[in-house]
């Protein structure tokens, strides 16, 4: 199966590859852009579910600054 | 005293690190990524560079690899341990170490010389260095904002664990820190690089009395002092 796992920075964690990304954003005639947070993306083809959650805990993510989510998607 | 240098693929400044120590009078040990073992050495010295790329975050690969389990047991057994740079963050990265090192807040990779103030000389890494002593240190890193929450930073503070701090921080780390210990002090992280300022030749030699401390202590133990 697929699973898509999500991890961003916390919230009121600085991100200055969000705000990098924010203050680009009106520079090309996108106004109104209040903010904007930068994650990465894991997609997975895995046997079964069952240690997708260990796997965020351990290595995917950083619990100290990261938060994460997950889903099967196929 | 034998100092072991872990080689992360990636890792880049292993061989200054090999040098440094062994300037100081120390025997450097090569340590291979995949050693399941110390090969018996008195110290640990985790180098800077980009261990396994700095794929999906600075030392968090490194932080599985066969040599760090051996190396997490040492450190929890009272063994002395530094990280430099992406050392620090493979230390932090393994919970050795409280926090974690964010991207910088100017967004750019910062590579300069900066001044930092010896907080604590009450670890086996600074007990050579005169307390409050100012050094120049190179910087050479794009994720070395240190953040650790509030209550950790209060801990830090409390218990005199801040081990360097900035006197002009290049990254945005709370508190100017710029080096931490771990509750038993035998585990130190610094972002700063004191093996690149360890010979004049190389326009700074501030960094040794980190490098000499550790030798220091041993002679300590040595006279049963």
């Amino acid at each position: 199966m697929k699973v898509r796992v999500m991890v961003r920075p916390k919230e009121g964690i600085l991100d200055p590859q969000g705000e990098a990304v924010r203050r680009a954003l009106p520079a090309l005639g996108f106004e109104g852009v209040k903010s904007v947070h930068v994650g990465r993306l894991v997609e997975m083809e895995v046997e079964s579910a069952e240690e997708v959650e260990g796997m965020c805990r351990r290595l995917l993510a950083n619990p100290t600054i990261e938060e994460y989510e997950w889903e099967i998607v196929e | 005293m034998r100092v072991g240098v872990p080689i992360f693929p990636g890792s880049n400044c292993d061989r200054d690190a090999l040098s440094a120590l062994e300037r100081v009078g120390a025997e450097p040990v090569e340590l291979w990524h995949a050693d399941a073992d110390l090969k018996g050495v008195d110290a640990v010295f985790v180098p800077g560079g980009f261990s396994y790329g700095d794929y999906l975050r600075p030392g968090a690969i490194a932080r599985f690899s066969g040599v760090m389990g051996p190396l997490e047991e040492f450190a929890r057994d009272g063994g002395p341990v530094i990280g430099v740079c992406n050392g620090f963050q493979v230390l932090a990265e393994a919970h050795l170490l409280p926090g974690a090192l964010l991207q910088n807040k100017s967004t750019r990779f910062v590579c300069t010389r900066t001044r930092v103030r010896v907080e604590s000389v009450e670890t086996p890494w600074t007990a050579a260095c005169e307390p409050g002593a100012e050094l120049t240190l190179p910087v050479a890193h794009n994720e070395g904002n240190y953040y650790a929450d509030a209550e950790t930073l209060r801990a830090l503070e409390e218990e005199g664990r801040v081990v360097l701090r900035y006197l002009e921080n290049p990254n945005g780390s709370a508190g100017d820190i710029a080096g931490v210990c771990n509750e038993a002090r035998n585990v130190v992280g610094l972002m700063p690089h004191p093996e690149r300022a360890s010979d004049p030749v190389l326009g700074l030699d501030d960094g040794l009395c980190i490098l000499r401390s550790i030798l220091q202590g041993a002679a300590k133990a040595g006279a049963g002092v």
